[in-house]
């Protein structure tokens, strides 16, 4: 497939992916913090066309699922009930994107609650968990590859345009923070943080730590880019006009480091989102009642969990496909950087 | 030899630089571990603050430095609270037994990822060169976290593997073919999660640096005067293929300690990563502080490591190293 293209597809799979996440209000059938204490740990519910009695239906039902004679934890199909399944059902009240309000969701289900991805020790919806917390690890990922690149692009310009001691110095630091395992960093400044802060707050701390950990290998290509860019014609030509450092800094180095800033950013994302998941499955990150794909895996920890619930295990693949398009974007970005500026090619791996 | 004598000094100061950096984080902290103390009745003030002069924190950033720079100097690397007892012996058991499992994972990954990659290099665009190129694609976007957990339920549910630990419990009275039994099956998840965490990254480089270098006159040459596929591609393909990868394989001895944090935790592997992350949650300064550094001791060696190989294996970079 030709570059472009390439380029575009994953760019639209991406958006579409993230604006499932970001309407998660709309696709969740349910609240994600609504609990059912009735029903902990219920496994997957699987949709029906065909009834009991052998009749075919054609709109898909579920059976309730109700604890086995004798137990507490194993369930069974009630058959005497079918909850039918409706589409753009009217249901918990939430707000699109934050701003509109709105009960419409997808789909949901008369007479009772459907689980299609099972639920949690209080009962919580999954699949609803899952698409909200989506929000808060992708948003911490967004918003920590933004301070990054923010500084890292501050830095590496700095280090660029005026060298001397200056770069050598903000080199230095950037040499430092390459050298340090970006986990044990990651670990490190957040251990030097409070442990105990409101959601709100412990969210944010995750977005400025991970947001600090990264911005070294952006600021050390960026300013690759303008060390070459600084003494190119037009540069010098608007210099010689009487352009001041920061107009010349705004107007002509910036927009050239556009391609690396882009590629990075299609590389930092994922990985941000990743620190996120790390940090809240260890207890470090964004705390309950609060869904974020880490906290939804810190329930595997125990034991019991682990071997008897196997769907708490599901909102681990969520991120696969973010994954995927991140990538892809990611490595179509960078051929097509290096397509345009052929002759520069040791600018992209800098010793 | 200046240019390794160079390259000494440079990780000597990244080392110092490391130290000062965890040192100045470590005093932005908001509390330490004897606040909690603090908060105990029964425990009077002037214990707290006695134990606080005993561990010198109550001395100014600047000259605990150097304190901990002078006792580093004797081997030392503090004294842990939460465990009371010094830093160095602490560190060192449970580094031995992540380099046990990194060291594994690593020599597996390597003897796996070698062949293949090459293999793939030979067979580009082919059917299997395909299929071995959509694997590590798929391989590469499952993070660690997902895949280790997922093995992990996996051994949990099929009662394969047992799920956590270092040995069993009556280790001690079994034989020693058991004794080495045991060990491999605690092992081998761990293992498993770090090969398949590693293994799609360097095929990808191996085949990539193989591919550079197939189509070179050299290559065809040989080829010409008959000298046999496997020769070329083993023989002189892959050492012609060797500057990348012996930078590669550097850092894979970098990140022995370092690599496996995450897996430890989740398999609760007895090595560093468990008990760093136990010390950061308690505020043991010196546990964290030491951690980071040794493990950061590996990396720079890791790198003055592929430095000296390539050293030896480039003569193009001798040549420019005493030209100089």
């Amino acid at each position: 497939m030709k570059q472009p293209r390439r380029l575009a597809k994953w760019f639209v799979i991406l958006l579409l992916l993230h604006g499932i996440v970001a309407a998660a209000g709309f696709f969740a059938p349910y609240d994600p913090v609504e609990q059912d204490r009735e029903h902990p740990y219920l496994p997957p519910m699987h949709a029906h066309l065909i009834d009991a009695q052998g009749h075919i239906h054609a709109r898909p039902f579920f059976y309730p699922l109700r604890p086995r004679e004798g137990s507490f934890d194993q369930y069974e199909e009630n058959t005497t009930t079918a909850v039918p399944l409706k589409f753009f059902e009217s249901g918990a009240a939430y707000r699109l994107l934050g701003v509109l309000p709105s009960r419409l969701h997808l789909f949901g289900a008369e007479g009772g609650r459907i689980y299609l991805l099972g639920s949690d020790a209080f009962g919580r919806d999954q699949l609803s968990r899952i698409l909200y917390g989506g929000q808060v690890s992708l948003l911490a990922g967004l918003l920590g590859a933004g301070v990054t690149l923010l500084l890292g692009a501050l830095i590496g310009m700095a280090a660029g345009y005026f060298s001397g001691w200056r770069d050598e110095f903000l080199m230095r630091i950037a040499e430092l923070f390459l050298a340090l395992p970006w986990l044990y960093l990651l670990f490190a400044l957040r251990a030097f943080l409070p442990l105990t802060v409101s959601p709100f707050d412990s969210f944010l701390l995750v977005v400025v730590v991970i947001g600090m950990v990264g911005w070294a290998r952006p600021a050390r290509l960026v300013r690759g880019v303008v060390l070459s860019v600084k003494e190119r014609d037009f540069v010098r030509a608007a210099r010689g006009f009487g352009a001041s450092d920061l107009y010349l800094l705004r107007r002509h180095i910036l927009p050239e480091t556009a391609g690396v800033i882009l590629t990075q950013a299609a590389i930092l994302i994922p990985q941000f989102v990743l620190a996120e998941m790390t940090l809240s499955f260890l207890g470090l990150g964004v705390p309950e009642p609060l869904s974020s794909w880490g906290n939804l895996l810190a329930s595997l920890q125990q034991y019991n969990v682990l071997v008897s619930y196997w769907w708490m295990y599901l909102p681990a693949l969520a991120i696969v496909p973010f994954f995927l398009g991140y990538l892809r974007l990611a490595s179509a970005l960078q051929q097509r950087t290096v397509a345009y500026k052929i002759g520069e090619k040791d600018l992209w791996n800098p010793s | 030899m200046r240019y390794l004598l160079r390259r000494t000094l440079h990780a000597v100061f990244l080392l110092l630089g490391v130290s000062l950096l965890t040192f100045l984080f470590s005093s932005l902290t908001p509390g330490n571990y004897f606040d909690e103390m603090r908060l105990n009745p029964q425990i009077s003030p002037d214990t707290v603050a006695a134990l606080r002069a005993q561990y010198q924190l109550d001395r100014p950033l600047p000259i605990r430095y150097l304190h901990w720079l002078n006792a580093v100097a004797h081997g030392e690397l503090g004294f842990s609270f939460a465990y009371n007892t010094p830093v160095a012996p602490l560190l060192w058991v449970r580094a031995r037994n992540t380099l046990l499992l990194t060291g594994t994972a690593t020599i597996l990954a390597w003897l796996v990822a070698l062949p293949l990659g090459v293999w793939s290099a030979a067979q580009l665009g082919r059917a299997p060169d395909r299929v071995l190129s959509w694997a590590t694609a798929t391989l590469l976007v499952v993070p660690d976290l997902v895949l280790a957990l997922g093995l992990l339920i996996l051994a949990v549910r099929t009662g394969w593997f047992p799920t956590g630990g270092l040995v069993s419990v009556g280790f001690d009275e079994l034989s020693p073919l058991h004794k080495l039994r045991d060990l491999v099956s605690h092992m081998t998840l761990p293992v498993v999660a770090l090969v398949l965490g590693t293994l799609p990254m360097l095929v990808r480089h191996v085949r990539a640096s193989v591919t550079e270098v197939l189509g070179a006159p050299f290559l065809r040459a040989a080829r010409s005067h008959g000298i046999s596929d496997r020769k070329l591609l083993y023989h002189y393909a892959l050492r012609a293929a060797a500057n990348p990868l012996i930078s590669l394989f550097g850092f894979s001895v970098g990140t022995l300690l370092s690599g496996s944090l995450l897996v430890e935790v989740i398999m609760s592997w007895p090595g560093l990563g468990p008990l760093l992350l136990e010390a950061i949650l308690a505020r043991d300064l010196y546990v964290v502080i030491g951690g980071v550094l040794l493990s950061m001791l590996f990396l720079v060696a890791g790198n003055l490591f592929a430095d000296v190989l390539l050293y030896w294996a480039d003569p193009r970079i001798r040549i420019a190293a005493s030209a100089k």
